[in-house]
């Protein structure tokens, strides 16, 4: 038995969500879990890789084919390969989301989507219906393919290994997609996904420059900002900042909802939080229920007492 | 060119799902179904771009029991041309239901397909990227914007870093995200034409696909409940809180 995981990257550093894959992946296949990366001018990433505690070896396959991780281009290369792995798994980010599932229907195998436990080798637990129920699977397919829910294995160390470097060979271009470009956000502050503190905003903040009120209150912690599905949908931030069942599944030692009702929808994105602190004007709002510390109240009077507050306390 | 766009019945977004005693699944019976909203979201598209004279005929597919027929009929509501259930009462997963439709969609031809990127009950987000790997076709997923010109397709992807846009081959499978568009409601008019529009049956027998499923569910539960529901009254307190009693600041 051994696991193979589809490093994430952008052919410069690797993404910390790849250790949560490797932490499910050592449940699974113990010292048996070797890392591919596949990209561009990646070295760097391999060597990343190489370094992580717990890695068998990493397989590198770089070519202008996998610059920009087109699925139609990466899928074939890991089918290739799959022959030598009892287990495939790719964090399920949007990139593992868009490539896996190409990957196992090529293999003729179902993939086993967003787990969030490991019961053994061919039996995995993942959410359904946003959360609110937990699935127990078993897989009859020779090769496991694999998302992982990386709020659900915490990180392994990224250094201590010294795992060997192997090149593989490319398998080219499909010729069937290219990238166009990417638009993507900058900031100074954590990404979600691996955030300690993250506060996020609802439809109650009104307007996409009122988010400067979370962010304040974000810099005294060194926090990450999200938001519902309602305040994307409003225009009030981009989409990368959706918490949600179809957005991103955060785990943070705090989350501060800020104006959020707390539909099913964000709840899933969000509930695993060690510590949830709801923030709106009405009382009866679901969100209340399932926050540790609530506060009822006029989130334009509370936030900038909250930034004076943790000044004040720092 | 022709567009196909898969439906999915669903339990309604806007139910709380009750976990059976048994473990052997989630409460379906006496609960309001609905087509997954990224499959209307789909259908939309697919309506707009028929409106804009790019796509000529629009075929909804859904797979499932016979009750199917209603989220078939709620998409020609919407405007599409006709339907074709593959009807079955057997457990489907996504890699089943991706050789079916990729069973229809060589007797259809179509050259543009869009579904849901995800649908909200299983929430397994596979059967397009499964789909497009079986026909050898580009897959567009988690599209936010869609254009059509000339046997290409320019997709903007939601991604985890922001917004990406490829260009890809016709034909083609384009899976949806929420910005996409706003869904139409169908009016009272177009629900009475839609009950006049055909409606193909056949079966996954008749398609000649195998639809065991791969994966054996041993149990459903519920998951751990939070505890939830303690008020502060001050942002002083909640701050003293944050500090001295939960240690996350």
């Amino acid at each position: 038995m051994a696991a193979l995981v589809v490093a994430e990257h952008d052919n410069r550093a690797l993404k910390p969500a790849t250790l949560n894959a490797l932490a499910a992946a050592k449940e699974i296949a113990g010292q048996e879990v070797d890392v591919l990366v596949a990209g561009k001018d990646c070295h760097a990433v391999a060597e990343a890789a190489s370094a992580v505690a717990g890695v068998r070896k990493v397989l590198l396959a770089d070519d202008a084919a996998y610059g920009h991780g087109l699925a139609e281009n990466v899928a074939p290369l890991l089918v290739k390969i799959a022959s030598g792995y009892s287990h495939l798994l790719a964090p399920a980010t949007t990139s593992g989301k868009n490539l896996m599932p190409r990957v196992a229907a090529l293999l003729d195998v179902m993939q086993i989507s967003d787990i969030s436990a490991v019961v053994s080798p061919d039996t995995f637990v993942r959410p359904i219906y946003a959360g609110n129920a937990l699935q127990t699977v078993q897989s009859k397919d020779p090769i496991k393919v694999i998302t992982v829910r990386g709020t659900a294995f915490p990180p392994g160390e990224a250094t201590g290994g010294s795992a060997p470097i192997e090149t593989v060979e490319a398998t080219g271009s499909t010729g069937l997609s290219e990238f166009v470009r990417a638009e993507l956000s900058k900031s100074e502050r954590p990404e979600l996904t691996s955030a300690r503190v993250i506060i996020s905003g609802g439809r109650g903040m009104q307007s996409g420059d009122n988010f400067h009120l979370l962010e304040k209150v974000a810099d005294k912690l060194g926090a990450a900002v999200g938001a519902s599905r309602a305040a994307v949908d409003a225009g009030f931030v981009p989409n990368d900042y959706q918490v949600g069942q179809t957005g991103k599944i955060v785990a943070p030692e705090l989350y501060i909802a800020v104006g959020i009702s707390g539909a099913i929808q964000h709840l899933a994105g969000m509930k695993d939080s060690k510590v949830i602190v709801a923030i709106n004007k009405d009382e009866e709002a679901p969100i209340f229920q399932i926050a540790d510390y609530g506060l009822v109240g006029d989130l334009f009077k509370i936030l900038p007492e909250l930034e004076a507050e943790l000044e004040r306390r720092q | 060119m022709k567009a196909l766009v898969a439906v999915k019945r669903v339990i309604d977004y806007n139910v709380k799902i009750r976990v059976k005693a048994d473990k052997t699944g989630v409460e379906t019976a006496n609960v309001k179904m609905s087509m997954n909203p990224f499959d209307e979201i789909a259908v939309e598209e697919a309506l707009r771009l028929r409106e804009a004279g790019t796509v000529s005929e629009i075929i909804v597919v859904s797979l499932g029991v016979a009750q199917c027929q209603e989220t078939i009929r709620t998409a020609l509501a919407m405007g599409a041309d006709r339907g074709v259930l593959v009807e079955t009462n057997a457990e489907l997963q996504p890699l089943a239901v991706a050789k079916l439709l990729k069973a229809v969609i060589l007797q259809e031809n179509p050259e543009i397909v869009i579904i849901g990127k995800q649908a909200i009950d299983d929430d397994c987000n596979q059967t397009g990227q499964m789909l497009s790997a079986l026909l050898g076709w580009p897959q567009a997923t988690f599209a936010s914007k869609l254009k059509i010109s000339d046997g290409h397709a320019e997709v903007t992807r939601e991604v985890d870093g922001g917004l990406e846009t490829i260009a890809i081959k016709l034909p083609a499978v384009i899976t949806t995200d929420l910005r996409l568009n706003e869904p139409r409601y169908a009016s009272l008019p177009n629900i009475m034409r839609a009950k006049k529009k055909p409606i193909v049956t056949t079966t996954p027998d008749a398609l000649g696909v195998d639809v065991t499923p791969r994966l054996v569910v041993l149990k459903v539960e519920e998951p751990p409940k939070r505890q939830g529901g303690h008020k502060v009254g001050s942002v002083a307190e909640l701050v003293d809180k944050l500090k001295t009693e939960a240690r996350v600041i």
